[in-house]
Order: C-alpha cells, then sequence, then structure tokens
C-alpha cells in the first residue's frame, strides 16, 4: 500500500524546512510592523498638523498605497529602482521597504483616527480639574487612544503578515517555495502537492487567527 | 521614457485590463453574494450553518490569497479535483472576499438601532416589511463605505492571478518586462493601468455613499 501524500512531511527536515520558509516571511513581517508603528506614528502626528504641506504630502502617499496592488509596488521598487537609479535591491530588503512604505501610511492613518476620535471635553475636563499638560496626556488622552488603536493595529499586523506572502513572486525563497522544492523531490508521490500547500495553508492560519482573536476579544473588552 | 514604446503596447495592456477588471468583477458579486449568505446565517442565526459560516470567515480572513490559489491550482487537481485557472481565480476571490464582505454586511447589521425595528413592529409591519424597510435599507448605507473599500481592495487582489497563468494586467507587464528590458515603461503603463481601473470605482464609491447619507438615523453619532 502506498503511503499517504502527508507522511513526505515528517520523512527527513521537510517540516522544519517548511517552517524555515515560513520563518523568513513571518520574520519580514515582523520587521515591517516594527518600523510601520515607528514610522507610522511620526505620519500619523503630520496628518493632524495644522500646515498644508506635510498634510498634502501624507494624503497622496496614503492614496498610492490605497490604490497600487502591493504587488505592483513590490515590483517597481524590485525590478524599477534598478533601472532608474541603478539600486540594485535583494528581494528582502525590496519587500521591506515596500511594506514599510505601505504599513506605515496605514498605521498612520490608524493613529490619525484614534487620536481624533477622542471627544475634546476629555482634554478640557482634565485640564479644569487641574491636570498638567503632561499629565492629561499620561492619564487621559493616552490610554484612551491605545485602547482604541490597538485591535485595529493587531488587525493591520496580520494584514502585513499575509501580505508578505507576495514575497514569493519577486524570488524570494520562502515556504511556497520550499513547498515546491519539496515537492519535486517528491514527484512520485501524487498527492504530495495537496498536503504541502493544505499544511502551508494551515500554518498561516495558525500564524494569524490568534492575532485576530486577540483584536477581536480587545474589541469588545475595551469598546 | 520611450513614448513609441508605450504606445506599441496599449492594446496588450488593453487586453490585461480587461482580464483584471472581468474576473475582478465576477469575483466581487460572488463575494458579495457568498458574504451576504455568510452574514445572513449569522444575522438570523441558523442552527449548524451559522457555525459553518462563522468557521468560512476564520480561514478566509486568515491566510493568503495567493496560498488558497497555490492549494486550488495545484494542490486539489492531485486528490482528483481539478478546475481551470479562470474558475480557479473567481473561486479564489469569492473564498477570500466572502468573509469580507460578510463582515462588511455584519457591521451595517449591526449598527441598525434595535429601536428602529421595535418602533416598525408598533406601527404593525410584518417581519418580511421591517427587513425590506426598515433594516435593510440603513444597514445596507452604513455597510456602503466598507463594502466599496473591499470591492478596491478585491480589484487589487487580482495582481496575484499571474501565478495561475492568466494575462491578467500583472502578467502582460511581467512578460513584456522580461522580453523586451524596458523596465521603466512597462511600470509605468502598469501603475497608469491600475489608476484607471481603481479610481473610477473609488468614485463611484464616493457618489453612492453621498446618496446613501440618510443612514443611521436615530443614531446619536452621525447626523
Amino acid at each position: 500500500m502506498q503511503d499517504l501524500g502527508i507522511s513526505i512531511l515528517f520523512k527527513g527536515v521537510n517540516f522544519q524546512r517548511l517552517l524555515m520558509g515560513l520563518w523568513v516571511t513571518l520574520r519580514l513581517a515582523l520587521i515591517t510592523i516594527g518600523l510601520s508603528g515607528v514610522f507610522g506614528l511620526v505620519f500619523g502626528l503630520l496628518m493632524l498638523s495644522k500646515r498644508k504641506i506635510p498634510k498634502i504630502f501624507c494624503r497622496c502617499w496614503l492614496e498610492i498605497v490605497r490604490f497600487m496592488p502591493q504587488l505592483v509596488l513590490l515590483y517597481i521598487v524590485y525590478f524599477g529602482f534598478a533601472r532608474l537609479f541603478g539600486w540594485d535591491l535583494d528581494g528582502e530588503t525590496s519587500a521591506v521597504i515596500v511594506f514599510t512604505f505601505w504599513g506605515t501610511a496605514e498605521m498612520g492613518d490608524l493613529i490619525r483616527g484614534a487620536l481624533t476620535s477622542i471627544p475634546r471635553h476629555q482634554t478640557e475636563s482634565a485640564a479644569a480639574l487641574g491636570l498638567t499638560k503632561g499629565r492629561i496626556y499620561l492619564h487621559v488622552l493616552i490610554p484612551q487612544t491605545v485602547r482604541r488603536l490597538l485591535p485595529q493595529a493587531i488587525n493591520l499586523s496580520t494584514r502585513i503578515i499575509k501580505t508578505t506572502a507576495l514575497v514569493k513572486m519577486i524570488n524570494v525563497t520562502e515556504v511556497l517555495k520550499v513547498g515546491q522544492q519539496i515537492i519535486g523531490q517528491f514527484y512520485r508521490q501524487p498527492d504530495a502537492a495537496f498536503w504541502v500547500y493544505f499544511v502551508i495553508f494551515l500554518l498561516y492560519f495558525l500564524v494569524c487567527w490568534p492575532f485576530s482573536l486577540l483584536a477581536r476579544h480587545l474589541e469588545s473588552h475595551w469598546a | 521614457m520611450d513614448g513609441s514604446f508605450i504606445l506599441a503596447h496599449v492594446p496588450d495592456y488593453l487586453s490585461g485590463a480587461w482580464v483584471t477588471l472581468r474576473f475582478g468583477l465576477y469575483g466581487v458579486i460572488c463575494a458579495m453574494v457568498l458574504g451576504l449568505l455568510c452574514c445572513l446565517l449569522r444575522y438570523f442565526r441558523i442552527p449548524v450553518l451559522q457555525r459553518i459560516a462563522g468557521g468560512y470567515i476564520e480561514l478566509a480572513r486568515n491566510t493568503p490569497l495567493l496560498v488558497q490559489l497555490f492549494f486550488l491550482y495545484a494542490g486539489l487537481p492531485r486528490v482528483g479535483i481539478r478546475f481551470s485557472a479562470e474558475a480557479c481565480a473567481v473561486i479564489g476571490l469569492t473564498f477570500l472576499g466572502g468573509a469580507y464582505m460578510a463582515e462588511a454586511f455584519r457591521s451595517g447589521l449591526e449598527s441598525v438601532d434595535r429601536a428602529q425595528v421595535e418602533a416598525g413592529e408598533c406601527i404593525g409591519l410584518t417581519r418580511g416589511q421591517n427587513i425590506r424597510y426598515v433594516i435593510f435599507p440603513q444597514a445596507l448605507a452604513t455597510a456602503a463605505p466598507a463594502l466599496f473599500a473591499n470591492v478596491i481592495f478585491l480589484i487589487k487582489e487580482t495582481s496575484v492571478f499571474s501565478v495561475l497563468a492568466m494575462m491578467d494586467l500583472m502578467n502582460v507587464a511581467d512578460t513584456l518586462r522580461t522580453s523586451g528590458g524596458r523596465t521603466v515603461e512597462v511600470l509605468f503603463m502598469l501603475v497608469v493601468a491600475y489608476l484607471l481601473i481603481l479610481l473610477p470605482v473609488s468614485a463611484l464609491a464616493t457618489l453612492v455613499e453621498r446618496r446613501l447619507r440618510y443612514a443611521g438615523f436615530g443614531n446619536q453619532h452621525s447626523v
């Protein structure tokens, strides 16, 4: 009797190889999330500034990432920048640049939204109680902003994790590519591809789902 | 930039845009139907089916489209389930989009104040009339921005259809890039093509949202 295709995943180090492949995209996602958080804060504050030029600049930036598929942006940086500026960036660097460019704008917009959603009277009441400006931020504004922001920021993080799968398209060896290599090695096993892609599907789900649950929990808990 | 190169390849991009737009629309329409169905199953708490709908929404929202397409196109045929590339494209986009549409419809339905339904009952509307004249118009109006955001999101997601060997915009550009080496012109046309598809969708969204402003009657948040 022939083995089921799933058994090939447990032959040798195949499963570890898949996990290492997944880690390639997860690492990119983590770097992107970190950078987007930092730059996003600046972006969000710029959007709220009273000056016109930073506002328009941020608006244009946000519209670009809203309208361009991330894959197009990846192509522009990976293939286009080499032509335009002579920068020969590798796939992972291009990915971090593109996803941070995108994540910064999205995160900035979330931060802007969270900050503006706090009613004015909160600041005014705190001032009337005699809190100093620093204390108003520390005890009144920042806690409320974080409550509104955190669930949305977690959701954005899962979107970033899912989107980093696109690096497959610019020749980065990630989990799908490793999967293809494993399938190629076991070409005599007819259902290998089914199990490999099924397991990759499950792996992504197992990574992203806890974040979604956490975001939903925080949302209902804090709302 | 080489103007004659651009002019010479406008027809290629037109055919690519047609593929992107056509399969994007099929996916969007099927996703709306599936999303509405899932949302209603959960809203009316249909036993068993609401659980299935809930599980499906979690699976679809927490995995990347690229991985879903690999499973559909390269995995399933190995266990005897075979779809054409075009069918995979529509099924994949529907699978992904249905979950996002369901969430958008749900947020719309939940925004309709209980008092509205009770008021409808008081003036003698039947359950069907209440749904048709009270709940549905308001829910749809509230959900409209999220629904349109999903439409734009799904059309952008079609950019990974090139892994199915479909000649969509992305694949047209990629083929021209590898054969001709005119990377800058190729990418420039790609950006313009996506803008020409997505800007009208966005304009339509603004128009529809403006006409549906009557939503949220009785909610204190919106006027």
